[in-house]
């Protein structure tokens, strides 16, 4: 995550992640192979099932939206050194902060109420984030670690307010009232019809857009602005920060705030987009997924557009394909993810130092 | 009184019951992370062990059988994550997170190829690690007081609940007195060090995950093929996180650790007793608070509020050799 590579760009942004692709695609096949499934059969399968028909497309850019997010956030933290594993929990508590707003405004005209339940959701994912940003800084607890257990108490605390507090009066399931329509995102089908694209019944909605925004708003944020230069500088030494009189405790801060409220955004697609009212779980490992996309992505916005654009179709296709193929689990997306993850991430220099010794001529020592 | 001491025992016998696994867990992690490996992984290498165990279980009709296939694999997953940490000086901590999610999906897609049951593995009869008796249990039940205690909390556990019991000295001798453990911990402070001293630091940082590796998989035999009969998905539940926290909570140091590996599992145990019933001066606890509690004195701890933990010095960092 630190320290800059000297390989060409175009090594660099496509033909490493693509080696890493390709390797664990080679071993999922081999895993599908092992189930007794044919490989080929079982990617043209997954590939219909993501793009094939407008329902399908509809699901897939549903699911890129949330990776998407999930890894904006984690790549955030890594621009600052840090490791985010916590954007579950973030993404969790965001979902209460849109939750509550649009149980209590939800009488507001959209224009406020939809606005207010956004801000609400990054405002708890931040808040949520802000914590394990604070301790670092202040009391030097390794962000690793911290976010990691406060996953574990976000799951705790979300579950008790769920089923005591929050839920729906008079009912079993652990989930809250219906919201008011007025919070409801837009969906996207009406859109995208005059383009001749039918989404059906996709969830798709207004989040996606969002969601690029978020993109442009990242670039301009980490390449473009001063807080982002210091963000990125304290990345890479925050000796060289202290020298140059920026606070790495105060950068760290809002790194973290930053990075929570891009996971509380989660929420957004999934709470007031999709599910129209807070159910436990609703994060489903998404964060955990943000941190293949941002490794894949190489933590910048267009590779995690592309990287999310990938996980969202394995996401919808392997549902599909679990469908098709009855041996072949949805579980199997999650091998992938992992492997990705491996791959890209864990052995990101099995690759890189052959194609160093490969691209780059010796140079004179001096 | 009697009933109060018999609702005691039980407590105290589930303690142990859950304790098993987090005992297990947090010696592993001792061991790797003493050696300056971070073990993101436990709760991966874990779940592998539980699903090998129970798939080799199921198919043999053995726990034997069952139990080698549990280490191996946790074996063969901590040589993954050493692959990518220790020779390719891979980020440690994502490669931890890998191994989690890898095993996470490929023991319920393997689960499900093979045994069709929606990704449980059920174990036949026989399969399966049997409580045993120690001597006397019987004999002695009779005997107020101690009678009970012995017949309740000391036997009548599993083999591996005893080789939990027997790891924790074993594992914090080695650590303290030998000269493997001796070059472990230095490997996790100072590898320079143990490098200028002509110790491979490579060949260290590998035995001491194989030896986790080891101690995951009797952790993951243990869920699958002893506590219960089967693998079902995400059996390990955070467990190896929790082994983790306990880890922390014990400041890197054995005998520490596992007293809070049994701190968490009687809050486990007293949690699942408790539910709904008011205590003296806090009154109605909720469950999910006394779940948050080892995740929140981990936060604290770490953080300086209740004493303090201070991680080995070389923890997450490569070594990489000075020409």
């Amino acid at each position: 995550m630190r320290g800059t590579s000297r390989l060409p760009t175009w090594v660099e942004l496509l033909l490493l992640p693509g080696l890493n692709l390709v390797s664990a695609a080679m071993i999922a096949g081999l895993v599908v192979v092992l189930i007794g499934e044919d490989p080929i059969a079982a990617v043209s399968l997954l590939v219909y099932g993501a793009f094939g028909y407008g329902e399908a497309v509809g699901y897939t850019l549903f699911y890129t939206t949330n990776f998407v997010l999930t890894g904006l956030a984690v790549a955030l933290a890594f621009h600052a050194g840090h490791f985010n594993i916590g954007g579950e929990g973030q993404a969790y508590l965001g979902g209460l902060g849109s939750t509550l707003v649009a149980l209590h405004w939800g009488h507001l005209p959209s224009v406020l109420a939809i606005p207010l339940a956004v801000a609400g959701a990054a405002l708890f994912g931040g808040a949520w984030a802000l914590v394990p940003g604070w301790l670092y800084a202040k009391r030097g607890s390794h962000v690793v670690i911290t976010t990691i257990m406060m996953n574990f108490v976000a799951a705790a605390l979300m579950t008790y307010l769920v089923v005591n507090v929050l839920i729906k009066p008079g009912q079993q399931i652990p989930e809250t009232d219906i919201f008011a329509t007025t919070v409801w995102l837009p969906p996207l089908a009406p859109l995208l019809a005059p383009l001749g694209l039918d989404l059906g019944r996709a969830p798709a909605n207004l989040c996606s857009i969002l969601a690029l925004l978020c993109c442009l708003g990242f670039w301009l944020f980490v390449w473009r602005s001063r807080p982002g230069y210091e963000l990125r500088v304290v990345g890479r030494s925050e000796a060289a920060a202290i020298y140059a009189g920026i606070a790495p405790a105060r950068v760290t801060m809002l790194a973290m705030t930053l990075s929570g409220a891009l996971a509380g955004l989660l929420a957004v697609n999934e709470i007031l987009g999709s599910q129209h009212r807070l159910v436990l779980g609703f994060t489903g490992g998404y964060g955990f997924v943000g941190i293949a996309v941002a490794l894949m992505g190489r933590n910048h916005p267009l590779g995690i557009l592309l990287a999310a654009l990938l996980f969202g179709a394995l996401y919808q296709g392997g549902s599909e394909l679990a469908f098709d193929m009855p041996k072949i689990s949805r579980d199997m997306i999650v091998v992938i993810q992992g492997l990705v993850i491996l791959f890209a991430g864990a052995l990101e220099h099995l690759f890189r130092a052959p194609l160093e010794a490969l691209f780059l001529r010796p140079t004179v020592e001096r | 009184m009697d009933g109060l001491w018999l609702q005691s025992l039980l407590l105290a016998d589930s303690t142990v019951r859950l304790a098993t696994p987090l005992v297990f867990c947090a010696l592993a992690g001792l061991l790797s992370e003493r050696a300056g490996i971070v073990n993101i992984a436990l709760e991966g290498k874990m779940l592998g062990g539980a699903f090998a165990a129970a798939s080799a279980a199921a198919v043999s009709g053995s726990a034997w059988v069952g139990l080698l296939a549990g280490i191996g694999f946790a074996c063969a997953l901590a040589l993954v994550l050493g692959f990518a940490t220790i020779t390719h000086r891979g980020e440690q901590v994502v490669s931890g997170v890998a191994i989690n999610i890898v095993v996470a999906g490929l023991g319920p897609t393997l689960a499900d190829a093979w045994f069709g049951q929606a990704g449980r593995i059920p174990l036949p009869g026989g399969a399966r690690f049997a409580p045993i008796d120690l001597p006397g249990a019987v004999e002695l039940a009779g005997v107020p007081v101690l009678g009970p205690f012995y017949a309740e909390v000391v036997s009548g556990h599993n083999l591996l609940v005893y080789l939990a019991v027997l790891a924790v000295p074993t594992i914090a001798w080695i650590v303290a007195k030998t000269r493997f453990g001796l070059r472990l911990r230095a490997v996790g402070e100072n590898p320079e060090a143990v490098d200028t001293a002509g110790v491979r630091v490579e060949g260290m940082r590998y035995r001491a995950l194989l030896l986790a590796g080891v101690l995951c998989g009797l952790a993951g035999a243990y869920l699958s093929i002893a506590q219960n009969a089967g693998f079902i998905r995400d059996m390990t539940a955070g467990k190896g996180f929790l082994a983790l926290a306990a880890l922390i909570f014990g400041k890197w140091r054995p005998v520490p650790a596992v007293l809070a590996c049994l701190l968490f599992a009687f809050a486990d145990a007293a949690q699942v007793r408790l539910q709904g019933t008011p205590l003296p001066l806090v009154g109605t606890v909720p469950t999910q608070a006394i779940q948050a509690l080892p995740y929140l004195l981990t936060i604290l701890l770490l953080a300086g509020f209740v004493g303090r933990a201070v991680a080995p010095r070389s923890l997450g960092r490569p070594y990489v050799k000075d020409r």
